[in-house]
């Protein structure tokens, strides 16, 4: 059992060495899934060889610098990204299902974070998985969302100058133009949470 | 982020421009040298014996054939310093290279395995007077010249880290890597107070030299003396310069070392080093030692990478953009 168990260990515990580093690669930084940005490689002529290294920590986001000395190693992180489809929220975790092998996955409100805001069933979205729990959600960069909530506009101005807040069903509110009804489906840029267009019709 | 190098595998990463600006720079280069009576020479690019110093690695190959009985292990030059030294014991006079160097395990922005040195040597200069016929050329390659600086290598840690790197010790230069922004730089587990240095040198130091200047580095620690002579004094200094621009390393020039005595202690501490840290030993060149016995004239000499220089001209960013095939695609 135990040299079984080593076995798997050793699996698990694959490590990169500074010469396989680029954007992109997935290691473990002071217990966290980072990801590389962008990687230099330092050298005086007679000197020390360093990779210095701009990462993003995975789990919240950050950017940070690190120097590691050339042939140094790391620890891999089993990141995967995957698309899922959005099924619905149980008041604590958001669930989402692979739309290949129906296998469901559910998320924490640190990895939805301000995804939550466009989320709605049927959605595809992309998650970030470490060791197989979602640790970042993203959704598509343009959503449909039907208003929900507004002031009535005035019917006949469709130049679209001003502008007033509209709730979406999703409870997110964006500024839309002023003929926009109550029960109209809009294409929103969940970068900007800005409104884009009317969808459909 | 670095520039877009991805055009399909077979072509240069290269413009046909920069191929032009380089053939002009090697053409400009010969002609100073034609005016300045320093003769050009070819020495072998594989040699038997290759350098000690733990910070460069070589390439290894293999000859099978006539003239060994049995396969002779060989190896690129890093530099043609010790080849070039041989001839000046052998009377050359002043001389030149444009040759191909190989350095394992270095590629990157600036970094190639395979690239080009000019390399030359001026017998009766110390490293002062070399430094003045290298800004002399590299002024006359430049589009527009530059004003010629001269720090000492005390200054450049003064000014811009507050620190005296020659009594420093590693625990504060520790400090002064996290206080400079190397988070959890203690961790990096360097293996000399050289290793600190360089770290500090290269992330805070590199970056601000040589901004609209030529500016020399002089009067190394004699730890990084590598070949060239030391100075008596307090502390010694090792009589070694380095050429900056634009915060990136252009040139590595020594009052050579003569003392064949010397030389050979340097190389045994070298190989003490590399065994010490797990790296390759290496024969070390007999050819070299027993010229130097013989008498090398006191003489300096400089290495300058023509790639970079060439990066500069052409204001590129990543040393791919400068050569034809870089060696992910040679």
């Amino acid at each position: 059992m135990c040299a079984e168990f080593l076995l798997f260990c050793e699996d698990d515990m694959a490590s990169y060495s500074t010469n396989e580093f680029k954007g992109g690669l997935k290691f473990m930084l002071d217990g966290d899934p980072c990801s590389i940005i962008e990687n230099e490689f330092v050298k005086p002529g007679k000197g020390q060889a360093f990779n210095r290294v701009k990462i993003r920590n995975l789990k919240n986001g950050r950017v940070i610098e690190r120097t590691f000395k050339s042939g140094e190693s790391v620890e891999a992180a089993d990141v995967v990204e995957s698309n899922y489809q959005y099924l619905y929220n149980d008041g604590e975790f958001w669930h989402f299902m692979d739309p290949d092998t129906y296998e469901q996955v559910s998320a924490d409100a640190t990895a939805v974070g301000e995804s939550t805001k466009w989320l709605k069933d049927q959605d595809i979205c992309t998650i970030t998985l470490w060791n197989g729990t979602p640790i970042i959600v993203e959704v598509p960069n343009f959503v449909i969302l039907t208003v929900t909530d507004t002031d009535p506009g005035l019917k006949g101005d469709t130049s679209g100058g001003g502008g007033k807040p509209a709730t979406l069903e999703t409870g997110a509110v964006v500024r839309v133009p002023l003929f926009i009804q109550i029960g109209e489906a809009l294409k929103v840029d969940t970068r900007t949470g800005e409104y884009v267009s009317r969808a459909g019709k | 982020m670095e520039p877009d190098l991805h055009p399909p595998g077979w072509q240069p990463t290269t413009s046909l421009e920069t191929i032009r600006s380089r053939a002009q720079l090697l053409a400009k280069i010969r002609a100073y040298f034609e005016q300045t009576g320093v003769l050009e020479v070819e020495t072998p690019v594989c040699s038997s014996h290759t350098t000690t110093d733990p910070a460069i690695e070589s390439f290894q190959l293999t000859y099978s054939g006539p003239s060994f009985p049995a396969p002779q292990p060989l190896y690129l030059q890093t530099s043609p310093e010790f080849p070039m030294k041989r001839l000046l014991a052998a009377g050359s006079g002043a001389i030149y290279q444009i040759c191909k160097a190989f350095r394992d395990g270095e590629s990157g922005r600036r970094h190639n395995p395979e690239f080009t040195l000019l390399e030359w040597y001026r017998p009766g200069f110390n490293h002062y007077q070399l430094m003045d016929d290298v800004a002399a050329l590299v002024n006359n390659l430049l589009p527009e010249p530059r004003v010629v600086e001269h720090l000492s290598y005390r200054e450049i840690f003064k000014c811009h880290l507050d620190i005296n790197p020659h009594i420093a010790t590693v625990s504060q230069l520790q400090q002064c890597a996290r206080q400079h922004g190397i988070a959890d730089a203690q961790r990096l587990n360097l293996p000399s107070k050289d290793g600190w240095l360089d770290l500090l040198l290269s992330h805070c130091i590199e970056p601000q030299l040589g901004q609209n200047s030529l500016s020399f580095v002089v009067d190394y620690p004699a730890s990084q003396a590598s070949l060239a002579k030391i100075s008596s004094g307090t502390p010694p200094l090792a009589e070694r310069f380095e050429l900056y621009m634009e915060g990136m390393e252009l040139a590595n020039g020594f009052h050579e070392l003569t003392d064949a005595g010397e030389q050979r202690q340097r190389f045994h501490q070298d190989l003490e080093k590399r065994a010490a840290q797990g790296q390759p030993a290496v024969p070390m060149d007999q050819n070299l030692l027993a010229a130097m016995d013989a008498g090398l004239p006191d003489c300096a000499g400089v290495a300058l990478g023509i790639d970079r220089l060439l990066m500069q001209i052409t204001q590129a960013t990543h040393i791919d953009q400068v050569l034809s095939f870089p060696i992910t695609r040679a």
